[in-house]
């Protein structure tokens, strides 16, 4: 098996703030991968540094064996597509689904973008009757379907997955996840999914990794997580905060 | 009765549908909502009216203006008081002050579509690159902006039309350059609240070069607040060109401009009061409208307001 996704100590510095302290990380191909950690423990900041849009102090990232330079080519956006975590703030407001859709294939130069619109809101089940649909018109669980279909349609092989649903209500979440999991399968696509969710994490990762303060604290299979075994005190910390509140007596 | 009514209703429900099927529906119902809002303003209303009238009356000159607007009649007609013959009176000259305030709507129209042509593109330009790029493009860009923004308008305009001759293209050319900074400041300010925004953010991760993104992503988001204070500075258009028609350096005589007649007006205005104030009161009644219009599409295009 190769591996997809090739991390070397990367580090991240927004301004003199070390956001990414040294992390490394290797992800399978067609395996789901999963951050988690408190809020800036940096698990978003490495997604973004992998899409590029965060500064890369040091270290190196490798995709499917390709060294990545300080800049992104358009054959890396065809192969690393990311959701973002929050559906109102990811589609634009003036825009049509239609014609979100239609911008990749047009910088890429894809001809037959009409049958491509047509499978990819067909594949997140959405179907044509959204097509001319604004934003606005979309409730949070359709949006999230339209930014899914977005990323797919250029079929990247590696998705960047950013909390997706954890702007959405439980019912809506559990379909997105499901939608996530069946064109995983369908398209073997390799997953880096960040959430501060262990139950979601344990739910569609195989393997995972701890973070905390920019830092790798532990890597652990799903299986560890649920049998509990786990070697860090954050760690235990962090199952023990996911039980939720616990009344005593 | 019924009949007559499902036509019209049906097309309302064709055009607010939810599930538009086809590009031009989601068009076309965006654009009535923006209408329906539109209208329900009275006094923005009135002011489109105006406009329109305007519009008409210039196409259509010609036809309305019962006289010609540079040949007077010297020997019998000079001075005359507003009467059947001459509505608004005559001038100096002789000439029915009512055909040439007709074809004077030509040259106000001509100096206001000009430089809304001219100032309103460079300033979206200038504001959306500064604005999107950051850094030094952005130092430089602005610090330009500062500095035109610097002079009084008027006066800028004056040392302008001063360098390159009295006349009506120049003064066009001249309230142009002074007028593009503040559309700058704005598309600026517009570009700095989307570009750090989830949306630009996703166009960026599917390779789209800076060009593409402000021009097709971030400039439409920028045009409706930069179309509102365009035409809300209209009005300042039209009054800064009878300025400078009224100091001499816009419009030539015989040109019928506005500004230039009541200049010509200014030596009788207690005596002959009709030769200074029909044109004062036509330009009153333009930049109202033109207000009023703009107050009312601030309320119909506004992004912040509602979900649109």
């Amino acid at each position: 098996m190769t591996s997809a996704l090739f991390i070397d100590r990367l580090e991240v510095i927004f301004d003199r703030f070390r956001a990414l302290k040294g992390v490394s990380l290797e992800v399978q191909s067609g395996e789901s991968f999963g951050l988690v950690g408190e809020s800036g423990s940096g698990k978003s900041t490495l997604l973004r540094a992998i899409a590029g849009l965060a500064p890369v102090a040091s270290g190196s990232i490798t995709v499917n064996g390709k060294t990545l330079g300080p800049r992104r080519d358009k054959a890396f956006y065809r192969e690393v597509q990311m959701v973002f975590q929050d559906p109102y703030g990811s589609l634009h407001p003036r825009q049509t689904v239609d014609r979100l859709l239609q911008e990749p294939l047009a910088i890429h130069g894809f001809a037959d973008g009409e049958k491509r619109i047509v499978r990819a809101l067909d594949e997140v089940g959405l179907g044509t009757g959204f097509r001319f649909r604004y934003a606005h018109q979309l409730s949070g669980g359709q949006r999230q379907r339209v930014a899914i279909a977005r990323a797919l349609i250029l079929e990247p092989s590696i998705l960047l997955l950013d909390e997706p649903t954890s702007a959405l209500d439980a019912s809506v979440q559990a379909e997105v996840l499901n939608l996530l999991e069946e064109v995983r399968r369908r398209r073997k696509l390799t997953f880096l999914m960040v959430s501060h969710d262990l139950a979601i994490i344990t739910h569609m990762c195989e393997r995972l990794m701890v973070m905390q303060n920019g830092e790798a604290v532990e890597k652990l299979t799903a299986d560890d997580l649920v049998r509990r075994h786990v070697t860090k005190d954050y760690t235990r910390n962090l199952l023990r905060a996911s039980e939720g509140f616990v009344r005593t007596a | 009765m019924t009949a007559s009514h499902a036509g019209p209703l049906s097309r309302r429900d064709w055009l607010l549908s939810e599930r538009p099927a086809s590009r031009m529906q989601a068009r076309l119902g965006r654009a009535y909502v923006a209408w329906r809002r539109f209208s329900a303003n009275r006094l923005a209303f009135v002011g489109l009216l105006i406009i329109l009238a305007l519009l008409v009356v210039a196409a259509f000159a010609d036809v309305l203006a019962p006289y010609s607007p540079t040949i007077g009649d010297l020997k019998n007609a000079r001075l005359l008081a507003p009467s059947a013959a001459h509505w608004f009176g005559t001038d100096d000259l002789g000439r029915d002050i009512y055909s040439r305030i007709i074809y004077g709507s030509r040259w106000t129209l001509y100096v206001v579509i000009l430089v809304a042509i001219i100032a309103a593109p460079i300033g979206l330009l200038v504001g959306t690159v500064a604005g999107y790029a950051g850094g030094w493009t952005d130092a430089v860009l602005m610090r330009i902006t500062d500095i035109f923004l610097a002079f009084p308008k008027l006066i800028l305009a004056l040392a302008f039309v001063a360098a390159l001759g009295p006349g009506i293209e120049n003064a066009v050319l001249a309230i142009a350059i002074t007028s593009w900074p503040p559309y700058a400041r704005i598309a600026r300010a517009e570009t700095l609240t989307v570009r750090n925004s989830d949306y630009i953010k996703a166009v960026q991760l599917m390779g789209a070069s800076p060009f593409r993104i402000v021009l097709r992503h971030i400039m439409p988001l920028c045009v409706s607040s930069l179309i509102v204070r365009v035409t809300l500075d209209m009005a300042g258009i039209i009054l800064t060109a009878a300025g400078l028609g009224f100091l001499g350096l816009g419009a030539q005589p015989p040109l019928p401009e506005w500004g230039t007649m009541i200049a010509s007006g200014r030596r009788f205005v207690l005596d002959q009061w009709w030769v200074a104030g029909a044109p004062g009161f036509a330009i009153l009644i333009v930049s109202l409208g033109f207000n009023l219009l703009g107050d009312g599409l601030r309320d119909a295009l506004d992004p912040r307001s509602g979900d649109q």
